[in-house]
């Protein structure tokens, strides 16, 4: 399958990877997908004070398509506030990696992982 | 390849390695330069028609062919008139099922296959369904092999066919043969066995092991592609119905013309596969047995899928846990392998064969296929090997099953979403 050089990029040079602490109170923690389906992705997002995304890290267990995309929308959300980020959408990472129409469900899962990211925080602070 | 032909480089040894890697010799194997001579003068000069009997271009022709006959016939202790040509090892599986099948559906109407055969094997079966036979898919064991009990229970009087494969395409596990055969022709069944993974690979022998139909494939012995053969017992005599209509080459049951050049290729490459499998055996274990042994040395959580023992030396199908196969294969270009998951093709789901055998999903989306063959060298083993550790590696740092199971959490007793 012939993918494209942003993908392959983000493949082989991922962004972002790594862990923050679940526990922090500015962290919050999406983990979507599941192992039979071979797609599982954490996004975890460290929010500031000011409500804006100060860093983001992932950790994927899933085909190149999957790695780049939650690679790519870890690049995606720093800076934005919730609701920004929020705005963000799988046909967004789809065009930008040309996703091939099988891998699609990659960036659903991402924008999924992002979603979820987002509610972890608001749960920890009292917002729904 | 390597020996000899070695670059120094920063004190450290290079050896010439041609990327990528090929390692899917159960995909198809390379022509054997051997093979290819041998062939070559029957494209142009002694092209003519094996069929034609009224001058020497024929005669040339059906010459060679009648020699590449004998040697397929050799390699498996056959009897020349019991091989029949074919386009390759569906359509000899093709011919014998559905050929036996239906030249007795009067008498017997039940087939018993395994759920682990081969797509083209299963898919006729499936076909046979259709046309009112009650075809019996065994399961297998957790190791790949079927319990010959159950294959007991599955044969009747009314069994027209039992249909096994001798070695199994993707985790090349070797089924007791001769077992099966005598449990087939206890209850009057015929036994057809599917060995495009066997021939030139391990001893067989259709007389000793009761073998009634074999189907064999030229391109998996590093012969061409696009002939095959199928063994048909004469005593006793099984018949089959044509697939084919035509001319009534090959004593009826395929017609068509025969290509000499590639029925000469075929039996090229069971001549040379009689002659070296018993010291390629020993080496291809070595090789193997040296790829598996620096994996595990330097990954823990892999797992070999099939039976340890009853396997071919030149297969070897590991699962990487917490790793996705697609990605691995992405990053592992070097290498020619094939994935366990079908990641790659449109589907998503992964191979059924594991899947048969109790492979979980999440193991078997992340097992990689590895073929070695006659063409393998140590060199390219080694660097496969490294290539393989390095970016299970990667793939594991980055990944959150990984990462729960270093933290100790067990990732069976977590909820997971269905997508």
């Amino acid at each position: 399958m012939a993918y494209s050089e942003k993908l392959v990029d983000h493949y082989e040079n991922p962004r972002n990877v790594g862990s923050f602490d679940k526990g922090d109170d500015s962290v919050g923690t999406g983990l979507v997908g599941a192992p039979a389906c071979g797609d599982v992705m954490k996004l975890q997002i460290k929010v500031s004070p000011e409500g804006l995304i100060e860093d983001a890290k992932f950790k994927t267990f899933g085909c190149g398509s999957a790695i780049a995309s939650s690679s790519l929308v870890t690049e995606w959300v720093k800076g934005k506030s919730l609701d920004e980020a929020a705005t963000i959408k799988n046909t967004d990472i789809a065009q930008h990696l040309a996703l091939p129409p099988v891998k699609i469900h990659c960036s659903v899962l991402a924008e999924d992982a992002i979603k979820a990211a987002i509610a972890d925080y608001k749960a920890k602070h009292g917002q729904s | 390849m390597a020996d000899g032909n070695s670059d120094q480089i920063g004190g450290e040894v290079r050896p010439n390695i041609q990327l990528p890697i090929y390692l899917d010799y159960q995909a198809t194997t390379p022509l054997d330069p051997r093979v290819l001579d041998a062939m070559m003068p029957y494209f142009t000069g002694k092209f003519g028609n094996p069929h034609s009997r009224s001058h020497s271009y024929g005669w040339d022709a059906e010459e060679a062919v009648e020699a590449a006959r004998e040697q397929v016939a050799k390699l498996i202790n056959a009897d020349p008139r019991e091989i029949i040509f074919t386009s390759g090892a569906t359509e000899s599986n093709n011919l014998a099922i559905k050929g036996a099948a239906l030249f007795n559906k009067d008498r017997r109407n039940e087939i018993v296959t395994v759920v682990t055969e081969h797509k083209c094997v299963l898919d006729t079966c499936r076909h046979l369904e259709q046309e009112g036979f009650k075809v019996t898919y065994l399961p297998v064991k957790q190791n790949g092999l079927i319990d010959l009990d159950e294959l007991r229970a599955a044969v009747t009087d009314k069994t027209v066919l039992v249909s096994v494969m001798a070695v199994n395409n993707e985790i090349g596990v070797i089924q007791p043969i001769a077992e099966i055969a005598k449990i087939a022709h206890e209850k009057g069944a015929l036994f057809h066995t599917d060995c495009a993974q066997a021939v030139g690979k391990i001893p067989l022998d259709v007389g000793a092991m009761g073998i009634d139909l074999m189907s064999i494939s030229g391109h998996k012995i590093y012969g061409p592609k696009g002939i095959g053969a199928l063994y048909v017992r004469r005593k006793p005599r099984v018949r089959l119905v044509a697939q084919m209509n035509g001319g009534g080459q090959e004593r009826g049951m395929r017609s068509g013309t025969l290509s000499p050049a590639l029925c000469v290729g075929i039996g090229e490459a069971c001549r040379i596969a009689r002659e070296e499998m018993a010291a390629e055996a020993v080496r291809l274990d070595a090789l193997a047995h040296r790829f598996y042994d620096k994996v595990k040395a330097k990954l823990p959580d892999v797992f070999l899928n099939g039976d340890e023992t009853q396997r071919i030396p030149g297969n070897l199908n590991l699962s990487f846990a917490y790793v996705e196969g697609e990605s691995l294969i992405m990053g592992i270009k070097d290498l020619a392998v094939s994935s366990g998951s079908a990641c790659t093709s449109a589907s998503l789901e992964p191979s059924y064969v594991l899947r048969a055998l109790g492979v979980e999903e999440e193991l078997a989306h992340t097992s990689i296929r590895f073929g070695f063959g006659r063409f393998t060298t140590e060199a390219e083993i080694d660097y496969a090997a490294e290539t393989i550790i390095g970016r299970v590696s990667k793939l594991r740092e980055m990944s959150p099953l990984w990462e729960m199971v270093q933290e100790g959490i067990d990732i069976k007793s977590i909820q997971w979403a269905d997508h």
